[in-house]
């Protein structure tokens, strides 16, 4: 465990060093390129005093760093506001979207997993096989179209877009959320889903499944009994990998239902050429997909009980 | 490793010849998966000679013109015949595609196998330690992280889909090159006294070849995506190059009035990632002996 935590740490730094180096080293000054090619000197660097960019880098990165511990972000070269607060409203809208989605790809990919596993040899099981290839073949920002085509357009069951917080109006927070998860989640219920029968087909050719079902228990009895556990450690890894290409898929499904999350934030950083606002949002993309490795790494050793010697 | 691994890494014994002809036969993944891609290919290949229309051709008088005659597919907002830039745009999927999986292939796969050979522990833990850094980017946060510095472009997309997916096949090369170098030929060529570069190159390279394939069909599925994704973010392919993912974006605010304009770049991406992850499904089921008793 104390190995693990020494990983999860040393990448932590490295990849803060490797954000700070590409977005802050390789664009050049903030000062040159908001006045400028053609701007007096004196007056690049007075706004390089003002912006702290006439320090040596070394010490602008612990400044960077140790400001991160505290949330505190900086201060937009482009607006002039503080980058920390915009963020951490941002990240709770995203984290509604992937928690939401992540919880409806589990409850569709496991029982249909199974499914398609227990009767891997017969039509319903070859047909959801084929269903989540489908599935994954299928972008999410499609999914979201299509659903913004049939559920708010053509039916008007539900908004194609916009956001609003829990506390302020819980129903119409729910009938926002639900398009923009969807679309997250089905695409990587059909990715989950494969796993989830690749697994338990491994768990239905071991022999303690077999003496479960000599014994007369059915098939389903039997998985739940004795399987499930077994058939959850590579699951749980690739949903540890796929929280991460969920939670970069959430930039794009949050432009398409035009959400006010971490996507749009980090987009329209891009888009106003506010790159510190920039290296906020992806250190904290960054640091969220090592920590779910790193947990995913802590649950894989509380799982399976066997693997706790050596770590 | 254990006998059963060696076992299924020699080459098949006289009892295994129905496995054989199992690996041999063809199956549906990899004649389906092969249908659709070469549809794809076949699309952007003809789009080199021939199109309905030139497909930035702006005719106002056609604009948002449903199936007719003239316009298989219709025609978008700008009256640009759909059909002829679904056919460009394939070319741009299939074009970023190559290079980011040919980037990933060419600097994943030499790492790799040096991490599984390198006599040195050092190298081998900065190898795959880096790899793993890197796998915290994701292709699509690293295209925008380009984009932000050096401007979007297909060139930056493409790279940083590459980049980004160069670790998988850092850790697919490891893997199975560590398998390789513990079987008996190379043990022979060793202790022949053979130079560590003739036996990754004679020995190893060949045996880890067939699943580097198969690794490369799914990256592209997953290089298409991300492609579709970031065109469709304004990162990509850059106007008035068609992309599918552009296309999309384009379409999405005449969701209400002309749906069919999101149908038509939408199923030729489904198509393109469908095909790619079932042909790399039916390669693995031709190259990987250890699925044999699988299935």
């Amino acid at each position: 465990m104390l190995r693990r935590t020494g990983i999860f740490l040393v990448s932590l730094a490295l990849a803060s060093i490797l954000v700070f180096a590409f977005m802050t080293v390789l664009p050049g000054d903030p000062a040159q390129v908001a006045l400028g090619v053609n701007a007096e000197p004196e007056a690049v660097a007075r706004l390089q005093e003002r912006f702290g960019t006439d320090r040596p880098l070394p010490v602008r990165y612990v400044d960077w760093v140790s400001g991160l511990l505290t949330a505190d972000f900086g201060v937009s070269y482009v607006t002039q506001a503080a980058i920390g607060p915009q963020i951490v409203d941002r990240f709770l809208v995203t984290l509604w979207l992937v928690a939401t989605a992540t919880a409806l790809a589990l409850l569709l990919a496991v029982p249909v997993g199974v499914v398609a596993a227990v009767r891997h040899q017969r039509p319903t099981g070859a047909a959801l096989s084929g269903l989540s290839q489908v599935g994954i073949a299928v972008p999410s920002f499609l999914a979201g179209m299509l659903l913004i085509a049939l559920f708010a357009v053509h039916w008007r069951l539900l908004p194609a877009g916009g956001w609003t917080p829990p506390v302020e109006d819980p129903g119409r927070f729910v009938r926002g959320l639900i398009l923009p998860a969807v679309s997250l989640g089905i695409v990587q219920a059909a990715v989950l889903t494969r796993y989830v029968r690749s697994a338990v087909l491994d768990v239905l050719r071991e022999d303690y499944l077999r003496t479960a079902r000599a014994k007369g228990m059915g098939p389903y009895l039997a998985l739940i009994r004795h399987g499930l556990r077994n058939a959850a450690l590579p699951v749980v890894t690739v949903l540890g990998l796929q929280l991460a290409t969920l939670l970069i898929g959430a930039v794009v499904v949050e432009r398409v239902f035009v959400l006010p999350g971490l996507g749009s934030l980090l987009l329209d950083g891009v888009a106003n050429r506010d790159l510190l606002l920039v290296q906020g949002v992806v250190m904290v993309l960054v640091l969220a997909v090592l920590v779910v490795n790193y947990v995913v790494d802590v649950l894989y050793v509380v799982i399976d009980p066997r693997l706790r010697r050596g770590t | 490793m254990s006998a059963a691994e060696s076992a299924a890494l020699s080459e098949p014994a006289a009892g295994d010849a129905e496995s054989v002809a199992r690996r041999r036969r063809l199956n549906p993944n990899l004649i389906i998966g092969a249908l659709l891609v070469g549809l794809v290919v076949v699309l952007a290949l003809v789009s080199f000679v021939w199109t309905p229309y030139d497909p930035t051709h702006v005719d106002a008088e056609a604009r948002l013109a449903g199936y007719t005659a003239d316009h298989w597919l219709g025609t978008d907002k700008f009256g640009r015949d759909v059909l002829s830039q679904l056919m460009v745009g394939a070319r741009t999927t299939l074009f970023v595609g190559v290079v980011a999986v040919g980037v990933a292939a060419l600097l994943g796969t030499p790492l790799g196998m040096l991490a599984g050979m390198a006599s040195s522990g050092w190298v081998r833990e900065l190898i795959m330690r880096g790899s793993d850094l890197l796998l915290a980017f994701p292709a699509l946060l690293l295209a925008i992280m380009f984009g932000a510095v050096f401007g979007a472009s297909t060139l930056t997309a493409m790279i940083a889909i590459g980049i980004a997916t160069v670790p998988t096949f850092a850790r697919i090369a490891r893997s199975r090159t560590l398998q390789v170098m513990q079987t008996e030929y190379v043990m022979a060529a060793r202790a022949a006294g053979r130079s560590r570069r003739a036996i990754a190159w004679r020995h190893v390279l060949p045996n880890i070849a067939g699943l580097l394939i198969v690794q490369a069909s799914v990256s592209f599925a997953i290089a298409v995506l991300a492609e579709a994704a970031l065109s469709f973010l304004g990162f990509g392919t850059a106007p008035p190059t068609p992309s599918w993912g552009r296309m999309l974006q384009e379409a999405q605010e005449l969701l209400a009035v002309a749906p069919r304009l999101a149908l038509w770049p939408g199923l030729g991406i489904a198509v393109a990632v469908l095909g790619f992850n079932l042909l790399g499904d039916g390669l693995r089921d031709r190259f990987d002996p250890q699925l044999d008793d699988r299935r």
